[in-house]
């Protein structure tokens, strides 16, 4: 050895200080993402051999339970995650079927059926140094993977993304007593924050003594956090208790429940609805549904027709039906609105519709505005003299009785 | 006027006797290029695309003629540049580790005596030099820089007419036997 250094002294010498230099160089250097280069250098050259040897232990693993030790029993076990993993995104209001049994086809259903945009990822490894409560995945920023990404899977929450690597991303687990995340919990929609407690279970922090939360209530994401969407499911309460200054309530993760094998990183987050509670026997009144036409301004709408089905008519302001109503106007006198040179005849809007037997709407104030501005002489109601330029004496108002619209009557102007 | 092989390469004791300087040039000098190249641009700003470190280090190296001694001239030069400059401690530092390397691996072998050489030296060096930053910028701070060869070699003619006279200077410096 000393015989070999000794004839190649220069060219030692020569390394050792470049690497001395590089080591310099990298400590101090970060890169896009905020990450130290020594760090980016050191997990990209020892992602690829944990990327490798989990590949082997899982090929040999599925190969032999597979194939050879248990056959029978690994299908069953398939059929039966099928099951449950379908059941599961039915509850979580994705409302899609599971067909097949892994979990990486369960992942990509959720993917799909998620208004968020994510991306699958494989745990090849544990953070060293940090008890278990962070993962690398074995996806990175080549991927598209940022720093503070959310990582969920169908279950629930998992953690965040703490630092991403080129090859590998770096995932701070839920249950790592310095994540935190907005919360609300789905009966009493009670706002807290959601920290680790550095093993299998988290906290709810901040809940007040007076807000109500049961053992057994479900937490999901608030998206106050900016990080994780708002409607995930977070975890059940399994215990809740009075305490000072602040509720000590106990919740078990479900995203972190079942192991983790495969994840979802969030990279575009939206936010969805927290699935309402069911309960049963409980009335539920649903308003009726605003008249689709101007006729129907004036029906008084009854809790029989308001049965909240799937065939209810399209929202429409007053605004909306009297531009219908000119719309009609025009065609009737073959103009067309945008298109007609100089010279033009203009739209008598004071036409009576040849087969309008029943009388316009009564027409709101904004809205005589805007006929006003339309055309000369406009007025907000038609009069059997269609030609005429004398001016128009409106109806007298109508009381609306629309629970929609309580103070229209009021705005209506008095002849 | 012609010159041989037999004159462009060493082959007698005293073309390769290697060449001593006292302590204060070895300080002062290196100093005064670094210093020129941070403050003189301040004023005149074409001479911003001299690179007086450089042409100090590839001298030393030169007539040191060890390579040991080249790599730390160059690791001290290079290093004292970073410290000056925005880069991060190391980029000039390796550069010129491995410039003052190579050129004390030359220097055993050319008579570095000769202008013409020197010149071509000082050419080869700058654009090597700027070469090398390159490459690090790219392949370890993932900066996306372009190398522009034509005006790279454009400064490297300048820098190597520049390095002749200086290391003719530079050699009125030398410690006598």
């Amino acid at each position: 050895m000393d015989t070999f250094l000794n004839r190649y002294r220069n060219l030692t010498v020569l390394l050792l200080v470049i690497l001395a230099q590089l080591v310099l160089l990298a400590y101090q250097v970060k890169n896009d993402s905020d990450v130290r280069m020594i760090r980016v250098w050191a997990v990209t050259a020892v992602t690829p051999l944990a990327r490798t040897i989990e590949g082997v232990r899982g090929g040999t693993e599925g190969f032999l339970q597979n194939y050879v030790v248990l056959r029978d029993t690994r299908s069953e076990n398939q059929r039966l995650r099928t099951e449950l993993g379908r059941l599961k995104i039915e509850n979580q209001r994705l409302k899609t079927e599971l067909e097949t049994s892994d979990r990486a086809k369960a992942l990509s259903v959720f993917e799909s059926q998620s208004p968020s945009k994510m991306i699958a990822a494989r745990v090849i490894m544990t953070a060293l140094g940090s008890s278990g409560t962070a993962v690398f995945v074995d996806r990175g920023s080549v991927s598209g993977v940022e720093k503070g990404m959310a990582v969920v899977t169908p279950d629930g929450i998992v953690g965040k993304v703490l630092a991403a690597y080129p090859t590998a991303s770096q995932v701070l687990l839920a249950s790592d007593p310095s994540f935190a995340a907005g919360v609300v919990s789905q009966k009493n929609h009670v706002q807290g924050v959601l920290k680790g407690m550095g093993h299998g279970n988290c906290r709810v922090d901040y809940v007040q003594n007076e807000e109500k939360v049961e053992s057994g209530e479900w937490f999901y994401t608030s998206g106050d956090d900016r990080i994780f969407p708002k409607g995930l499911p977070a975890g059940q309460v399994t215990s809740a208790r009075s305490s000072n200054p602040f509720q000590e309530i106990v919740l078990e993760p479900s995203g972190l429940s079942g192991g983790l094998e495969e994840v979802l990183i969030i990279v575009q987050g939206v936010h969805q609805e927290i699935p309402d509670l069911k309960t049963a026997a409980q009335p539920v009144y649903l308003a009726p549904p605003a008249p689709s036409s101007p006729g129907d301004a004036h029906a008084v709408p009854s809790p029989a027709t308001s049965g909240g089905g799937n065939t209810a008519p399209a929202m429409t302001t007053d605004a909306d039906k009297i531009r219908e109503h000119y719309q009609e106007l025009g065609v009737a006198q073959n103009h067309k609105f945008g298109d007609n040179p100089p010279g033009t005849k203009a739209v008598d809007f004071n036409l009576q519709p040849a087969q309008g037997e029943k009388p316009a709407a009564v027409v709101k104030p904004g809205a005589e505005r805007e006929t006003g501005r339309r055309g000369e002489g406009g007025t907000s109601t038609p009069t059997p003299n269609t030609q005429s330029t004398a001016p128009v004496v409106p109806p007298p108002p109508t009381p609306r009785v629309s629970p929609s619209q309580p103070k229209a009557g009021a705005r209506v102007r008095n002849p | 006027m012609r010159y041989s092989d037999d004159h462009v390469l060493l082959h007698t004791q005293r073309e390769t006797q290697i060449s001593r300087f006292r302590a204060w040039v070895m300080f002062l000098v290196p100093l005064a290029a670094i210093l020129f190249q941070v403050y003189i641009p301040l004023f005149f700003q074409f001479l911003a695309y001299l690179e007086l470190p450089l042409i100090v280090t590839v001298y030393f190296a030169l007539m040191r003629r060890s390579p040991i001694g080249g790599l730390l001239v160059g690791a001290l030069v290079g290093l004292a540049q970073d410290s000056l400059s925005k880069n991060p401690l190391g980029m000039f530092g390796i550069t010129k580790t491995i410039i003052g390397y190579v050129a004390a691996s030359v220097g055993m072998r050319l008579d570095v005596d000769h202008p013409l050489i020197r010149l071509i030296l000082g050419f080869f060096f700058f654009v090597f030099h700027q070469f090398i930053f390159w490459a690090l910028s790219r392949g370890l701070l993932e900066q996306q820089v372009n190398f522009e060869t034509q005006r790279t070699l454009v400064l490297g003619l300048l820098n190597a007419i520049v390095a002749v006279s200086l290391f003719h200077f530079l050699d009125k410096l030398k410690e006598r036997a």
